[in-house]
């Protein structure tokens, strides 16, 4: 079978299993599937990596990526099947009150992943396992989250004024 | 008895880089371990964000010493993406040959400091030897030892010449008559064997469990590889096999190295008899329009993940960056546990591990508020020298004043 079938196979099986991706899942090219996940359904990120693992064989979380967009920050799953093809599952979380579900209870390996959201950008993770934190280091102030658009970092001393 | 609790690292002769684990031993067997990491954390996602994104290719090279040259193809792939640039074959070619030069040092690199961590320190001594001759050749097509520079955005920026292939192939041959006896040592050795055979164990389900990637799946008999699940570059035009073993050990992991080594030759090989005429770069717009890209690539460690999100302008609205350690991490505490403590450190070693990648970028300057003090080199030295007259009775400024 031809890889873009396959991939167009892939996008159909999700959407019959959660119709509210319908009209939200595109085909980037062959093996990329971005998905919105609709603002209500947020909460159901879970049931879906759960379903794309048991049923669908993605069992592989590539990893979380974190984007600060302005008023919400963007959180995207990226999970991968054995024959190469990549599911990218987004989220939102207002930048107000950003709380998103931890999955690992779901995919274990997570927890890196997760630990970057809370300390780069300030992202809370309900149900992450306790631990020392990931990357930062033990002394970083509180509410300093590097990976915010509005957070630069302070001026070397001495240094060149860069034009 | 006492539970006893052994810190390794941060600093750690056993460790190459820094990172804490926390064993909790009972007698000689380790009970629990804990992973600490960040040390190495340099803020190169932040920076990235700031610079143009032909800084950006020099700065993402300098991710990770050893796999560099997967690092900028993971990041420029991404870019190429979201630009809808077509490479042109020759630049394909070029970049699959460096990346797989890169797997050959990489894998010697590991075999050595594998071989140095089981006191097998000849091993060490032989495959760093080895490794040289493809250091060498990295250094005649690129320019560097390391950090090739190699790459940029819609091409590569040297050519691989007649001579330069030849030159290539000749070294090719010497080494795999070279790594038919580190096979020959991986399979037959008895004493290695006995010493990695069923260390460090992660079996097929605890790959899928932690999501772990590159020679440790593979070794558990997941045959994953990016070049062959999602090819880049110029694998599409190759023939080669995805190694895989079914010792799910230390040894599985040793065996999977060595083996892909003979498939690294035969995929140049192929790469430099088929190369195509033709330019090598197509020019690339300094702005990179709205939209975003997954870039996938089989580094020596497994899967680097690179994700990049273009806003129309100079530079990148976002650039993030999973290197294969930090997925195989997960896995770590799991292999170490129930093992012995004289094993940890090849269970470490194992994974090949590159906290570089893993934890990127810091910027010291942000924290200046935070930090309590900074030692210049001066006080540094004599808070030493202070240090030792009072907790260890020696002075210091004798052997000062004959300086």
């Amino acid at each position: 079978m031809q890889i873009m079938e396959r991939t167009e196979i892939i996008l159909n099986d999700l959407c019959k299993a959660f119709s509210f991706l319908e009209g939200h899942a595109n085909i980037q090219r062959q093996r990329r599937i971005f998905a919105e996940i609709p603002d209500e359904k947020r909460a159901s990120i879970k049931e879906i990596l759960r379903y794309l693992r048991d049923n669908m064989k993605f069992t592989f979380l590539c990893t979380i990526t974190g984007l600060d967009i302005g008023d919400n920050f963007q959180v995207i799953y990226h999970l991968a099947d054995d024959g190469g093809i990549l599911i990218n599952l987004k989220i939102l979380t207002p930048r107000s009150k950003p709380v998103i579900e931890s999955v690992t209870s779901v995919f274990e390996g997570a927890v890196f992943y997760e630990r970057e959201l809370k300390d780069l950008l300030g992202i809370e993770v309900n149900g992450l396992p306790p631990g020392r934190r990931y990357p930062l280091p033990d002394g970083w102030p509180e509410g300093q989250y590097p990976l915010r658009k509005d957070w630069h970092q302070a001026e070397e001393e001495g240094a060149e004024k860069k034009s | 008895m006492a539970k006893v609790v052994v810190p390794i690292g941060p600093q750690h002769p056993a460790l190459k880089e820094p990172a804490s684990f926390t064993l909790f031993l009972e007698g000689e067997r380790v009970a629990a371990a804990n992973v600490a990491l960040g040390y190495n954390h340099r803020g190169v996602e932040k920076a990235c964000e700031q610079r143009t994104y032909i800084q950006d290719i020099y700065l993402i090279e300098r991710v990770c010493g050893i796999c560099s040259h997967s690092h900028s193809t993971a990041f420029i792939q991404a870019v190429e993406e979201i630009a809808a640039l077509e490479i042109h074959k020759r630049a394909a070619y070029i970049r699959s040959v460096i990346g797989e030069l890169e797997r050959i040092h990489s894998h010697l690199l590991w075999l050595g400091v594998a071989g140095h961590e089981l006191g097998f320190d000849t091993l060490f001594m032989y495959s760093w030897r080895d490794r040289e001759i493809v250091m060498d050749l990295l250094a005649m097509l690129t320019g560097n030892r390391v950090n090739y520079g190699i790459n940029t955005i819609g091409g590569v920026r040297r050519d691989i010449v007649k001579e330069q292939a030849d030159e290539t192939l000749k070294a090719v041959d010497v080494l795999e008559e070279r790594t038919k006896y580190y096979i020959k040592v991986a399979t037959e050795e008895s004493t290695l064997i006995a010493r990695l055979a069923n260390v460090g164990k992660l079996s097929k389900e605890d790959v899928v469990r932690f999501g772990a990637t590159g020679p440790t799946a593979r070794a558990a008999g997941i045959g994953k590889d990016i070049r062959h699940d999602d090819p880049y570059a110029a694998y599409t035009d190759v023939t080669f096999n995805v190694i895989t073993d079914d010792h799910a050990d230390v040894l599985g992991r040793t065996i999977v190295r060595v083996k892909e080594l003979m498939e690294s030759y035969s995929i140049i090989r192929q790469l430099l008899k088929k190369m195509p005429d033709g330019p090598i770069s197509v020019k690339a717009p300094r702005k990179i329009p709205e939209g975003e890209a997954v870039s996938r690539y089989e580094a020596p460690r497994g899967e680097d993940f690179h994700y990049v999100r273009g806003n129309g302008s100079e530079k990148p609205e976002r650039v993030k960056v999973r290197a294969p350690t930090l997925a195989n991490l997960a896995a770590i505490s799991h292999m170490i546990e129930g093992g012995y403590l004289a094993d940890v450190p090849i269970v470490i070693a194992a994974i090949d591990p590159c906290f570089s990648c893993t934890d990127r970028m810091l910027s010291i300057n942000g924290l200046d508020k935070g930090m309590e003090s900074l030692m210049d080199w001066e006080s540094l030295r004599n808070y030493s020298i202070e240090w030792y007259k009072t907790n260890r009775g020696i002075d210091m400024n004798k052997i000062n004043a004959l300086r």
